[in-house]
């Protein structure tokens, strides 16, 4: 279960939506191990970019040893690698992170903007019901993978989508429920959910985000205020690269 | 071929150590790369209680850099002397421990605790520009790390490195203030003092303002400091700033230093301290060096 860094192979690489690209990677050393929710980083080959881009797992295939990446064009680093094609090779590091840990009950999956992509693979690896919310800003991507394994409903923020509105929305008019919720996607979402399983003592585990450097643990750059002094910090701080990016509802403070 | 060196009375199998909070105790890396490849791995800065550090976000890239905040986030001593020494007593490498603190007394309790532990070297951070208290303060004013240095080294068992801080007007004024106290070695140079703002949002892209920025943005500033301190000292120097690559490293130690710190490179290449002892060890054989102090200042 060890972190491997290694030359990745580009295998498919094809924009979904705008700004939003689907690659994928033979990487059979990080697919064995990895998990839904991890992500892996991706190192530019351009010196004047120094940080790797961490980019969470949205198809892992154990069996072709390959890994599928749906990411959003933000900035320089990203725009590389949208340029690469079939038979580009491409440093990675992976998997990090906890990842989700699926539990027994009916499931709810929640993804927002491109908090969505992990939410594939999770949604493979759930065993019993799944109820799975989505929230778009306008343009919806994915839609077609997701309806193919379970019952979707979609939020968007112009109302062409599902609800009108957002993810909390849609829940509500829509009235689901179950036992256990999954959720990424920006800050402002994830505060509504965790207020809402936390006042209906649900489970929930919330993939986070933040900006990292190392991606294993070293900096102390991409932490979360958590509520329990943390066994390994020593103070209320968690580090999203190596004890999340999932975390429970209850556990971290959003404030 | 000898890449070995002697620091202070202690000797390292090679050049190279790790930059203080580039890499955490050491253990976050240990799966990515041997540590026994290692001279001495130095960790990242520990006071006398846990610090919970500054707000998010903690970090932006720069043109060829990064700024970090982090604010010395750290577990306190108790913590680490439990878990992290005996960690790195398993590898085969010297160990540096980066000490910080708000005041003198921090300081002086966390070189005393470590007195009794088996670590070779204390590395004093009197330069870091992201913490309110302490930090840079010492390292700015040179009657002010005269003072510390010399507390310090009243109570040190190891000897005492001080890291200084490139926030100044004269490099040479602070390498020989901290001399003249006493310390044993010196190391250069922390980060600078930098600023960003995300013009899109309107708003500083770390939460503290101003970071340090480090990386090969800062390797010249680096290169020039280090030879100035090593021409106005008699003591060693630790070179560190924007190392990626082993000739950058040679260019540290024909500047003055006797050893280097690799740090913003291995968030960009895990593997990059070890890849450059290798580099070095390439460079050595290409132009017939058979010891590395060959190359100490020969510029």
């Amino acid at each position: 279960m060890g972190i491997s860094y290694v030359q990745a192979m580009v295998v498919r690489q094809e924009a979904i939506a705008t700004d939003i690209f689907s690659m994928e990677l033979q990487a059979p050393e990080l697919a064995q191990d990895a998990k839904a929710g991890q992500f892996i980083n991706l190192y530019s080959k351009d010196g004047s970019r120094l940080l790797p881009r961490p980019i969470s797992l949205c198809q892992i295939d154990r069996n072709t040893g390959r890994l599928r990446l749906v990411y959003r064009v933000v900035g320089k680093g990203t725009f590389e690698f949208s340029g690469y094609q079939s038979g580009d090779r491409i440093q990675v590091a992976g998997p990090l992170g906890n990842g989700f840990t699926p539990l027994p009950g009916k499931a709810v999956v929640i993804g927002g903007g491109i908090g969505i992509p992990p939410m594939l693979q999770l949604v493979r690896e759930l065993p019993g019901e799944v109820q799975v919310v989505l929230g778009y800003r306008n343009e919806v991507f994915l839609e077609e993978d997701f309806s193919s394994l379970a019952k979707v409903y979609y939020a968007s923020e112009d109302g062409k989508h599902g609800v009108k509105g957002t993810v909390m929305d849609a829940i509500r008019e829509y009235g689901i429920q179950g036992d256990v919720i999954y959720a990424c996607g920006p800050m402002p979402m994830l505060r509504a959910i965790q207020a809402y399983a936390l006042e209906r003592k649900i489970k929930a585990q919330l993939s986070l985000e933040e900006r990292m450097a190392c991606g294993v643990g070293a900096c102390l750059a991409c932490v979360c205020r958590s509520k329990e002094r943390d066994a390994h910090t020593n103070v209320n701080n968690k580090r999203i690269c190596k004890d999340g990016p999932v975390f429970y509802a209850e556990e971290v403070d959003l404030t | 071929m000898n890449m070995s060196v002697r620091i202070a009375g202690v000797t390292w199998k090679n050049p190279v150590t790790v930059a203080s909070g580039t890499f955490g105790s050491g253990e976050e890396y240990s799966g990515l790369l041997d540590l026994d490849q290692l001279g001495a791995v130095t960790t990242k800065g520990v006071a006398n209680i846990p610090w919970a550090g500054n707000p998010t976000p903690r970090i932006a890239e720069t043109y060829g850099g990064m700024m970090n905040a982090i604010g010395l986030q750290n577990s306190g001593i108790d913590v680490f002397v439990k878990r992290d020494i005996p960690f790195l007593k398993q590898y085969d490498t010297k160990i540096v421990v980066n000490v910080c603190g708000k005041t003198v007394s921090d300081y002086v309790e966390v070189v005393e605790r470590l007195g009794e532990e088996p670590v070779d070297m204390l590395e004093i951070n009197v330069s870091c520009p992201n913490v309110k208290e302490g930090g840079i303060a010492f390292g700015q004013d040179p009657k002010a790390l005269s003072q510390i240095t010399k507390e310090v080294k009243r109570v040190a068992k190891q000897p005492i490195i001080m890291k200084l801080s490139p926030n100044v007007t004269d490099i040479t004024q602070m390498a020989k203030a901290a001399e003249e106290a006493g310390a044993d070695a010196l190391s250069l140079i922390n980060t600078l003092t930098g600023m960003k703002i995300d013009v899109h949002k309107r708003i500083f892209a770390v939460a503290n303002k101003t970071g340090g920025l480090s990386g090969p943005a800062i390797k010249p500033i680096a290169v020039r400091m280090v030879y100035q301190a090593a021409k106005a000292v008699k003591i060693p120097i630790i070179g560190m700033g924007g190392i990626m690559t082993g000739e950058d490293a040679v260019e540290f130690i024909m500047a003055g230093a006797t050893a280097v710190a690799v740090g913003t490179a291995t968030f960009h290449d895990p593997m990059a301290a070890v890849r450059i002892v290798n580099e070095i060890k390439a460079y050595m054989e290409q132009y017939g060096i058979q010891d590395i102090s060959e190359l100490k200042g020969c510029v």
